[in-house]
């Protein structure tokens, strides 16, 4: 029951995050000072954190998608199975997210 | 069906005309929050004894629930949580009320939650539960009867809903309708159903949403029938669950699964149904 909580709950935040993606793709369209705006916001260590939080909800929503569509394609109902479904999204999710963002800084972004 | 769980009692869970149109409660009406309870002397010249914490609701004395402590001689009562509140009964007090028939996990009467999980009392070791008291309660968000009986009218209404019995349009043959081992074997895993409620009041889309949604237990069996290679309604079948809440309020939470005292798996054969739903559309 409580992955299926947090994956409600991560589908709400990815409301607000999109909002964030569709902010940043408005600014970027404005021009050089409405993005500088939204540049500051993400560099601050807030905006990090929310970014973060987004990157997280993103890809424990995605992982966890792919479980429900195993579930409704009617595989993965052993005890076995459900748990190395559910423990994958979870841990899966963590683990890409702090890959995604090492790799990111590695290329240089952020700066 | 709706509107059949009107007892008129006080409820523990709100009545179908009280519920406002809201999708979750996290509160309990104020007639139904637990407040206080006795603690019953320990039982003399006993050894060795364990608590019982058990849920008592009185229809008739206007109180609000209360959870009473008991103890149990563990060297004058059986290993299962039904053998301490027969003990109960028997030797302290001969007021709980709880149902119980069989005492070997086929009837399903004793369906109760014990420890936090919706289990049968009588399969239920009180020594597999380990911190400290046995916390015994109803069945979660039904209306209450007295103390540990749940008021289950609306979810047999729903198992007579999905018409659970075989129904046939070519003549009757001269004996028995003939089956293959194969065929019969694709319901092992449902038959094994006892009826006894833990799947449905462990699912909180069920807690949410009982008078539209039919539950794990009716759903299984309503796929027990759809897979009879025997029954030859299938499509009517299928078409009763086609409905926004009947069948697709199961949002795979699982609860149902970890319930089943039978180890059946009700969130596969809800899963098989909607299969079975996109199956006959291509």
């Amino acid at each position: 029951m409580a992955l299926s909580i947090v994956h409600r709950l991560t589908g709400v935040a990815l409301y607000f995050g999109t909002l964030l993606l569709a902010w940043w793709l408005i600014a970027a369209a404005s021009g050089p000072t409405a993005y500088a705006h939204v540049q500051a916001f993400t560099s601050s260590f807030l905006g990090r954190l929310i970014v973060f939080g987004y990157t997280w909800a993103l890809l424990h929503h995605l992982l966890s998608g792919i479980r429900h569509l195993v579930w409704d394609l009617g595989y993965g109902f052993k005890a076995s199975e459900r748990e190395a479904l559910t423990w994958g999204a979870l841990i899966g999710g963590i683990c890409l997210t702090v890959l995604l963002w090492i790799a990111a800084y590695a290329i240089g972004g952020g700066r | 069906m709706a509107g059949s769980m009107d007892s008129g009692l006080a409820l523990r869970a709100p009545r179908n005309d009280e519920r406002r149109e809201k999708m979750v409660e996290f509160a309990l009406p104020k007639n139904s929050r637990i407040t206080g309870g006795t603690s019953w002397p320990k039982p003399a010249g006993a050894t060795e004894t364990r608590e019982f914490k058990v849920y008592r609701w009185n229809p008739d004395d206007g109180k609000n629930p209360s959870v009473d402590t008991y103890f149990i001689d563990t060297h004058d009562c059986g290993p299962m949580v039904l053998d301490g509140l027969i003990w109960i009964k028997n030797n302290i007090d001969p007021t709980l009320t709880f149902r119980r028939s069989c005492r070997e996990g086929v009837c399903g009467s004793c369906a109760m939650n014990i420890d936090g999980q919706n289990t049968l009392a009588c399969t239920k070791s009180m020594h597999d539960v380990k911190d400290g008291a046995v916390k015994v309660n109803p069945l979660p968000h039904q209306p209450v009867v007295k103390d540990l009986v749940p008021d289950l009218t609306n979810f047999y209404a729903q198992y007579a809903s999905i018409e659970p019995w075989l129904q046939t349009t070519t003549p009757t043959p001269q004996k028995e309708w003939r089956q293959s081992h194969a065929d019969r074997e694709k319901l092992d895993g449902l038959y094994e159903c006892i009826l006894c409620a833990c799947c449905s009041t462990s699912c909180p889309s069920y807690w949410w949403n009982s008078d539209r949604y039919l539950g794990p237990a009716a759903l299984l069996q309503a796929n027990r029938w759809v897979k009879d290679s025997r029954d030859e309604a299938t499509g009517e079948r299928l078409d009763n669950l086609e409905d926004p809440f009947r069948l697709y309020r199961c949002h795979t939470i699982l609860n149902c699964v970890k319930a089943c005292p039978k180890g059946l798996n009700p969130a596969e054969a809800i899963a098989e149904l909607k299969l079975k739903m996109v199956e006959r559309q291509i």
